[in-house]
């Protein structure tokens, strides 16, 4: 009995080291969203003039598996990521639709005509509004949402190409097969 | 050549590490002197060797060598001299070279000082402090060299984190470590004492000591990191119970309880396994904080390598380190023999409820950081655990031990009367109740927690001070007497006196901050007057100021208490370009019984997060709009700082007791220490 408590502190640790362990092996700032597996939100937004791209909605984003990109003109990060879309668009795996956060239109615009435009189509969320509901809370984030409209992954900060090509497209490939 | 210099000394120092791990420890398992002998010349080697790789990259950072990769990711050709010093082990590879320094340090020190240890006690104590040198080697030799090349070179460095390009995190580190390390050669000390199957009051004399000094030490690095998120973080508080805080706080609460059981160990030879476990527990929790900051597994300023191979090789050092001590402590800590008795109502029991609720606190802290991650590992929800429960269950752990403390020095060994030692302490009581009612008539009995806890800080200071009056007969004896008695008084009577007082103020500064802390936020014009707790602040403008490595703009507050100019107080907010961020500069100003602190946030109508171009608190700066400004008025908050610097004080004087100098201890068989006439 005597003994036992002795060894208590290395059955202790040994517990410990396990948590440690496992800690290794996740992220701790990868805040995972609460909108995965929930409808996407309705919404309806104008179009972007001189992008010559129709306005987004909610109801445009059923049917297929797609890609939903949060961007802005005056944002660092999204012109890191911005080719890796074009690359995408270039090669047709998925329709890629824009929202332009809190941006004035013409900047956005002219954003788009500088470094190319990936979108089938644009939404502007001017106010936040739409993005507060899709949960953004800093842009770039992106999003794929499958045949019904539900979210199925989101990734915050722009994209990397070990996320796009170990979590991303090979989700959407998984959707597109699903009936 | 200086890096490679470096890196060749790291090796070198590798090699003799091992060596020293391995001959002396053989050589006190073979009673053979010579191989013993060699312990001594090698830790020196060692430390030379460490400190030769680390003045080579401190000469790498100075003179802006930007071939070396360290020294392009964390300095700058126009940073201040001192940072460029710094910024050496501002980073995840030069800290671990400072760690693996200090470890060296510290072996030297006992390989030095250590005359009076038996030869075989020394020989493992050196030898386990070696293997545990050779883990941190490794790990800087094979995970993170610091003097890698690169090439081509770039113009100039990227630049230091500006949140720590300021004088007080300059030393954090290094006296953060000396703490965290110096426990080290206390770990080292038991599980020597666990090989050797002896723990006697002479091993608790010998490593008393360096368990001091490391706590110290320690007590140094938590406070000036605190003090550092007071004034740079520009939040107004000073502790924020974040996991990396939390890291250090748990060695320092471990090694409080086992200064105090150290105590029980030398005088009557009781508590032996129970210091040895914390002797164990004091290090391994230092690990853990490494392990934690180092891994990346949480989030927070100071997590800055998030690299899984280094977090697997800590992880590794750590299973081997803490593992290996308590495999061995369940072994053999049975074996030892069992020392004096005592009643619960005495000066051992009053230490062992100490540690009974130091332990109990340590163990919250530690519940309260990993439950984010225990959670996440059964499959639970990602949460985050703040301070509303760190006060809910580690406040209500610290009153009563606040209140023993004060108690504890009154009772006699082995038994004790607390009906005798209420009646020498009834002028401390009668002190404290008279703080308790001044300040409920002051405050207008708002808050009578607060007025309670003030309570509790007077019966500290007045517990100390009744019981040093007592030793020397204050009031009792003739003056000559008093002073003979109190130049007598042995050092480590001294030090417990000023670190219980110290603790008393420390108190006084939370209480104070906490209870009757004043914030007013609000958006100032030029021109704008407002009152902040009896101050008259006039806001007069800002403008542009231009730094070494910083552009910067300035707030210039004018503060008047009772009509008269009291202070122009002058936050800054910063853009450190080459590091691309920004900082906030608090302006502090002190009356030692409050501090004024301002700080100046954005202009209105600032542009959108992450809009490219300078940010709109420089292109606006001297503009005639409206600034948020964040100006609080804490009570007493000075004190929380110098508080700890009174128990380091404390503590460095209980260190200069001459028992620890001269007076080799003699190592008795079997008979307990002759205990010293109080």
């Amino acid at each position: 009995m005597k003994r036992l408590l002795f060894i208590l502190p290395l059955l202790v640790f040994a517990g410990v080291a396990i948590y440690f362990g496992f800690g290794l092996t996740r992220d701790p700032s990868k805040i995972p969203s609460a909108l995965i597996d929930k409808p996407i939100p309705e919404f309806a937004l104008p179009e972007i003039a001189g992008t010559g791209k129709p306005a987004l909605t909610s109801a445009g984003l059923k049917g297929e598996v797609a890609l939903v990109n949060v961007f802005a003109s005056w944002c660092a990060p999204c012109r890191i990521e911005h080719p890796i879309f074009m690359r995408l668009a270039r090669g047709n795996a998925v329709p890629i639709y824009g929202i332009s956060y809190k941006d004035k239109a013409e900047d956005s615009a002219k954003w788009l005509r500088d470094l190319g435009n990936p979108y089938k189509a644009i939404g502007w969320d001017f106010d936040g509004r739409t993005a507060i509901d899709w949960g953004v809370y800093g842009v770039p984030e992106t999003f794929v949402v499958d045949k019904t409209g539900t979210i199925k992954f989101k990734h915050v900060g722009p994209i990397t190409p070990d996320a796009l090509n170990n979590h991303i497209l090979p989700l959407i490939e998984e959707l597109k097969r699903a009936p | 050549m200086a890096p490679e210099l470096g890196h060749i000394a790291l090796i070198l120092a590798l090699c003799v590490a091992l060596l020293q791990s391995v001959l002396p420890l053989a050589g006190a398992q073979m009673r053979d002197p010579a191989l013993m002998a060699t312990a001594k010349p090698a830790a020196y080697a060692q430390f030379f060797l460490v400190a030769l790789a680390f003045g080579c990259l401190i000469y790498s950072f100075v003179v802006s060598d930007f071939t070396v990769e360290n020294v392009v990711r964390n300095s700058h050709s126009a940073k201040p001299l001192l940072y460029k010093v710094s910024g050496s082990w501002g980073n995840h590879e030069g800290s671990m070279v400072l760690w693996a320094l200090i470890l060296a340090l510290f072996g030297a020190a006992v390989a030095a000082f250590g005359r009076n240890l038996p030869p075989g006690l020394k020989a493992r104590t050196l030898s386990i402090q070696a293997m545990i040198g050779v883990a941190f080697l490794a790990f800087i030799v094979f995970t993170s060299n610091p003097f890698e090349r690169v090439f081509p070179p770039p113009p100039d460095g990227q630049d230091l984190n500006p949140l720590l390009q300021d004088p007080g995190l300059a030393f954090h580190p290094p006296l953060l470590y000396l703490g965290y390390v110096g426990f080290s050669i206390v770990f080292a000390f038991a599980m020597a004492a666990l090989i050797e199957g002896r723990v006697d009051a002479a091993w608790a004399r010998w490593v008393r000591p360096w368990t001091l000094a490391a706590w110290s030490a320690l007590t140094g690095g938590i406070a000036l990191g605190s003090w550092w998120a007071y004034y740079e973080l520009g939040w107004g508080g000073w502790w924020f119970w974040d996991p990396v805080e939390n890291a250090s706080f748990m060695p320092w609460l471990v090694g409080a309880a086992l200064l105090h059981s150290a105590i029980v160990a030398e005088k009557r030879d009781a508590l032996k396994t129970w210091t040895i476990l914390l002797a164990i527990l004091a290090f391994a929790l230092s690990l853990v904080g490494t392990f934690l900051v180092r891994s990346g597994i949480l989030t927070s300023v100071h997590a800055f390598a998030v690299d899984p191979k280094r977090g697997v090789f800590i992880l590794a050092i750590l299973i081997i380190a803490v593992g290996g001590s308590l495999a061995l402590y369940a072994w053999r800590a049975p074996m030892l023999k069992a020392g004096g008795l005592f009643q619960p109502i005495s000066r051992e029991g009053g230490l062992v409820l100490n540690n009974l609720l130091l332990g109990t606190a340590t163990a919250t802290v530690f519940i309260g950081t990993l439950y984010p991650l225990f959670l996440e590992a059964i499959g639970g929800a990602k949460v985050s655990v703040g301070p509303p429960f760190f006060n809910a269950t580690f406040v209500p752990l610290m009153v009563p031990l606040l209140i023993a403390v004060s108690f504890g020095p009154m009772l006699g060994w082995k038994r004790a009367e607390l009906g005798a030692v209420f009646q020498r302490l009834w002028v401390a009581l009668a002190l404290s109740l008279g703080v308790i009612l001044l300040t409920l008539a002051f405050d207008k009995g708002r808050q009578i927690l607060a007025a309670l806890a003030m309570g509790l800080a007077a019966w500290l200071i007045f517990g100390a001070l009744v019981e040093w009056a007592e030793r020397v007969k204050l009031f009792r004896a003739p003056l000559a007497t008093v002073w003979s008695r109190a130049v007598n008084l042995p050092r480590a009577a001294w030090g417990m006196t000023i670190a219980h007082a110290g603790l008393g103020l420390m108190v006084l500064g939370i209480t104070g901050s906490t209870a009757w802390q004043t914030e007013v936020i609000r958006l100032v014009r030029n021109g704008d007057a407002f009152d902040v707790a009896g101050y008259s602040f006039v806001f007069k403008g800002t403008q542009s100021q231009e730094g070494p490595n910083f552009i910067a703009t300035r707030a210039v507050f004018e503060v008047y208490k009772n009509e008269r100019l009291y202070a122009v107080m002058t936050p800054e907010k910063r853009l450190f370009p080459a590091a691309g961020s920004t900082t906030t500069e608090a302006s502090i100003r002190t009356n030692l019984l409050a501090d004024l602190y301002a700080t100046i946030g954005d202009p209105e109508g600032a542009g959108q997060p992450g809009a490219s171009g300078p940010p709109a608190f420089l292109t606006m700066a001297g503009q005639d709009v409206a600034w948020t400004a964040r100006i609080y008025h804490n009570p007493l908050v000075p004190w929380v700082w110098l508080g700890a610097l009174v128990m380091m004080v404390g503590a460095g004087v209980s260190l200069t007791d001459r028992r620890h100098r001269v007076g080799a201890p003699q190592r008795l068989p079997h008979a307990a220490m002759p205990t010293a006439a109080e």
